[in-house]
């Protein structure tokens, strides 16, 4: 990380837990623990508290839906570090790598339903050119999805764009598969918090 | 449905108004991404536009100009939850015209 405060300067009570994870997952903590931890209360605790709204409250997307929109925002602002994490938990929340891989590789193409292809049409365009007009809203509203529908991707997409900027800035260390599935398990298990 | 309604504000009034290092005319340029000089303006123009364009030499210039690490770190959560924010405060009025007029 470009920051040595973020590697190193962690109190001790909050270093303890690191060791607790190394020793459970047999991987190196992953670098957003260390950010959101960093300090937590200017950061990480009240951003915890957006995300996990956003990605486990209330929602007709299911949880495997919105670690994929995670992941799918992540792609579009060519953030590498959450475009795996996050594709580790679309796959292990669906089951299926494919569907995950076939959405990251080509949305348009992919063998999805239609409203939530339209929906990622409206968040690729929102995260790549940072607007959206009410044509863009009508046609996805068009495609069958729900305005609340529609206000939890935004949720989504607000919490991962607001995250795959901070980890590219401090230049996350990307670890190997291992490390990321292990993230994605607890990600699945516990959530945000 | 999910509602970060609440948690957002409350993210924003604390990074915005809450202690810190950097300034709070400091926290809220970056979050308006206005008034920098160089080469802070680059680094939070990249970080707005396209993070993933943020180089070691960003961040080292940020140091040079005089920042610490702590500043640094707050700058650019700030800049980052901004422009986020924008975008999600643009989708939703958008949302809101389309719903309306139908």
């Amino acid at each position: 990380m470009r920051l040595a405060i973020l590697d190193r300067g962690h109190s001790l009570g909050t270093k303890a837990p690191f060791v607790l994870i190394r020793a459970a997952s047999r991987q190196p903590v992953l670098d957003v623990i260390k950010l959101v931890k960093y300090p937590a209360d200017f950061y990480g605790a009240p951003m915890q508290g957006v995300t996990q709204e956003a990605m486990r409250g209330p929602s007709a997307w299911s949880v495997a839906d919105r670690e994929l929109m995670a992941a799918f925002v992540a792609k579009t602002n060519e953030c590498e570090w959450c475009t795996k994490a996050h594709a580790a938990a679309g796959e292990g929340a669906y089951r299926d790598g494919a569907r995950v891989s076939a959405v990251l590789s080509d949305f348009e193409t992919a063998t999805i339903e239609e409203p939530l292809r339209a929906t990622l049409r409206m968040l690729c365009k929102l995260t790549r050119e940072h607007a959206v007009n009410a044509d863009d809203m009508r046609a996805v509203l068009a495609a069958g999805v729900s305005r609340s529908q529609i206000e939890d991707a935004l949720a989504v997409c607000f919490s991962f764009n607001t995250i795959g900027r901070v980890a590219d800035a401090f230049g996350f260390f990307l670890p190997g598969p291992k490390a990321f599935e292990a993230g994605a398990k607890y990600l699945l298990a516990r959530g945000y918090r | 449905m999910s509602d970060i309604t609440k948690a957002r504000k409350a993210l924003v009034t604390r990074i915005l108004e809450g202690d810190g290092t950097a300034s709070r005319a400091q926290r809220r340029a970056a979050f308006d991404h206005t008034g920098f000089a160089e080469p802070l303006n680059t680094l939070i123009d990249k970080v707005t536009k396209q993070a993933y364009r943020v180089t070691d030499e960003d961040i080292a210039a940020a140091k040079a100009a005089g920042l610490s690490e702590d500043q640094i770190f707050e700058i650019v959560v700030c800049a980052a939850i901004g422009q986020a924010a924008r975008q999600h405060d643009t989708a939703l009025a958008a949302l809101e015209a389309a719903t309306n007029k139908e």
